[in-house]
């Protein structure tokens, strides 16, 4: 692709990805942070990248964003090179960084104003999209608030609204809702969903599993600084080995019988008596729709008949031999190194 | 959503908006409104004015009042000789209020989202050293006033007393690179204060600031007349005919207060500014 200063001609390449990254490599000194990373993110959609503290994903997505210099690749974003036009690249992005980089100093409304004003928006447009974002990102009421004041998610809500001022195309999240409450967070998922309906491109860095499984079209498992794993969430859900049929059965007396049914149709049933369960792998839903007959036509009781899925998690460890959430409590600022 | 494109008709269901279509500020509108950011800090933390305000105010008082009767000068007034020394020394604290700044505003990664937007590189530091010197030209212009209340006066003609703040914010510029420098290289803003109070501090007092070079001991006599600080206020004393000039017998940097002054200002911003620049760059690159 030819790098071109304008922007027009890049959008009119609907079918361009938004962002792109060829052989990145990112080295300090003797440690290699990033080693040889390629990903590309059509238009529109939403790419999760994955991985443990320091995997070197806050790395890319300086790279990404023209803050740091690869020390070799390429990275383009809407079709501008990030080495060399990386002015082009920061009017068609908008980032939010690990730490909420608003300025404490300032109330929401005047944050919106300082980084609004050094986009060159007139002071007009100015006061109507601050309006507007703050309302969408429920911050109306606390607009004139010192930003000191908000809370965690205040300030994460108020720093993507300040990224959106210039309603840039692409957008980059590093580690949104790191930090965040259980509510905090699905609430600032559901403001992520409505960009992407809208047609922001996204790249998101995450090391929560279930965030990447909600929000990503795609995803990028990262560690090491190396990709391990790229496909749809149910794409690398497939490639951990298999799905099982699991079986709770309401009388304990039925267990024999119903182990003996199942076995009778599948192989390798795994039997926990204290939970009254039955497991056995199966190839998908077919499996599971075929004992479900079965054990409707018997005179055994379940409670619960169900196919259980490996969740990323599972996948995360088959893939790298360690689990990614290897700490429980989120709420200080990772220290990825940069 | 609501937001639309300048065109207008462009909807994002569509295309969407690039936001290249906003055409970046000039590097001055950047500059106001990094200074805009600063000036709303300031009004925000009032305190932060206490450096330059009450901090100075109480070293005249102290001075002036405390330890000046037993401080020889060759002024009829040791207030009036005082007062260029204290400016000189709040025009040095410049430097903190730069390295205070910067390293808080890289501290906190709002170094990061300036980076991130289409503005110029200088303007996050050009605006750091305007709103500096507007910071340090309220100390001066408190000083001023303090210093007409207690009996300073500007004796020679306009001219001169002009001249005296030129330099006096010349020096001021130096000395926001050596902040630059400072706030750029360390790593926290404990470790900026640190640094300051025990190199900025002392080489303050080791001048003609307080007391006259006269009575030091030989070796840290010449440390003093050659300071910077020295020839500069020395140069402000005469500007403003609070001295008369000094005798012949006096040190080099004494008896050409002025042009010893420029010279020394333009050198520590030949010296200091391409290594805070990159210091800068280093800082912010990796």
């Amino acid at each position: 692709m030819t790098i071109t200063t304008d922007a027009r001609n890049v959008r009119d390449r609907s079918t361009a990805p938004a962002i792109e990254a060829e052989h990145l490599v990112k080295r300090f000194g003797e440690m290699t942070a990033v080693d040889d990373v390629s990903f590309s993110v059509p238009q529109g959609t939403v790419l999760g990248m994955l991985g443990p503290n320091g995997a070197g994903k806050t790395t890319t997505v300086r790279m990404m964003t023209s803050l740091t210099v690869p020390t070799s690749g390429t990275a383009r974003v809407a079709g501008h090179d990030v080495a060399s036009d990386p002015e082009a690249v920061r009017r068609s992005m908008g980032l939010t960084g690990q730490s909420a980089t608003v300025d404490e100093m300032l109330t929401g409304r005047e944050n919106l104003r300082l980084i609004g004003s050094l986009y060159g928006l007139s002071r007009a447009d100015v006061r109507r999209l601050s309006d507007d974002l703050l309302e969408r990102f429920s911050l109306s009421e606390s607009g004139d608030k010192v930003a000191k004041e908000y809370s965690g998610g205040m300030r994460r809500r108020l720093d993507l609204a300040v990224s959106l001022i210039a309603a840039p195309p692409v957008l980059f999240l590093d580690e949104p809702t790191t930090g965040l409450d259980p509510r905090s967070r699905v609430e600032l998922w559901d403001v992520l969903r409505g960009l992407v309906r809208d047609g922001t491109t996204l790249l998101l860095t995450t090391q929560y599993l279930e965030e990447a499984d909600q929000l990503a079209d795609r995803i990028v498992v990262i560690d090491h600084g190396r990709v391990i794993a790229e496909g749809t969430p149910l794409e690398l859900k497939d490639q951990s080995g298999q799905a099982a049929i699991v079986l709770t059965v309401s009388h304990a007396e039925q267990l024999d019988e119903a182990r003996a049914l199942l076995a009778s149709h599948v192989t390798d049933v795994h039997v926990d008596v204290p939970a009254r369960q039955l497991t056995a792998p199966a190839d998908g839903l077919a499996d599971m729709t075929r004992v479900a007959a079965v054990f409707d036509r018997s005179e055994i009781v379940l409670d619960d008949l169900g196919l259980k899925r490996p969740s990323l998690d599972d996948v995360f460890l088959s893939l790298t031999g360690h689990r990614a959430e290897q700490e429980t409590n989120h709420t200080t600022e990772t220290g990825e190194s940069r | 959503m609501s937001q639309s494109s300048s065109t207008g008709t462009a909807t994002r269901e569509t295309v969407a908006p690039p936001a290249s279509e906003y055409q970046p500020p000039s590097l001055a509108r950047q500059v106001q409104m990094m200074v805009w950011r600063n000036l709303k800090h300031t009004r925000r933390q009032p305190e932060m004015l206490t450096d330059v305000t009450i901090q100075p105010v109480m070293f005249v008082l102290l001075f002036a009042f405390v330890f000046g009767g037993s401080i020889d000068t060759d002024s009829s007034s040791y207030r009036e000789w005082l007062l260029p020394g204290i400016m000189a020394q709040t025009m040095a604290f410049a430097s903190f209020i730069v390295a205070n700044g910067l390293n808080m505003d890289l501290e906190k990664g709002i170094i990061d989202r300036f980076r991130s937007l289409p503005i110029s590189r200088s303007s996050v530091l050009i605006g750091r050293s305007v709103y500096a010197i507007i910071h340090s030209s309220i100390g001066i212009f408190v000083m001023s006033i303090t210093g007409l209340v207690i009996g300073w006066r500007i004796r020679n003609g306009f001219v001169d007393g002009v001249l005296a703040y030129l330099l006096l914010l010349l020096f001021g510029f130096a000395m926001i690179w050596v902040g630059i420098l400072v706030g750029s290289s360390m790593r926290s803003v404990e470790a900026v204060n640190g640094l300051m109070f025990t190199t900025i501090f002392p080489i303050t007092f080791l001048a003609n600031t307080f007391a006259p070079t006269e009575a030091m001991p030989p070796v840290l006599r010449s440390i003093a007349e050659w300071n910077p600080i020295s020839s500069l206020v020395q140069s402000m004393r005469e500007l403003w005919g609070n001295v008369p000039p000094a005798p012949p017998d006096a040190a080099l940097p004494l008896r050409y207060p002025i042009i010893t002054s420029i010279t020394w200002s333009l050198l520590i911003v030949a010296v200091i500014a391409p290594l805070a620049v990159r210091a800068y760059n280093r800082r912010t690159t990796d």
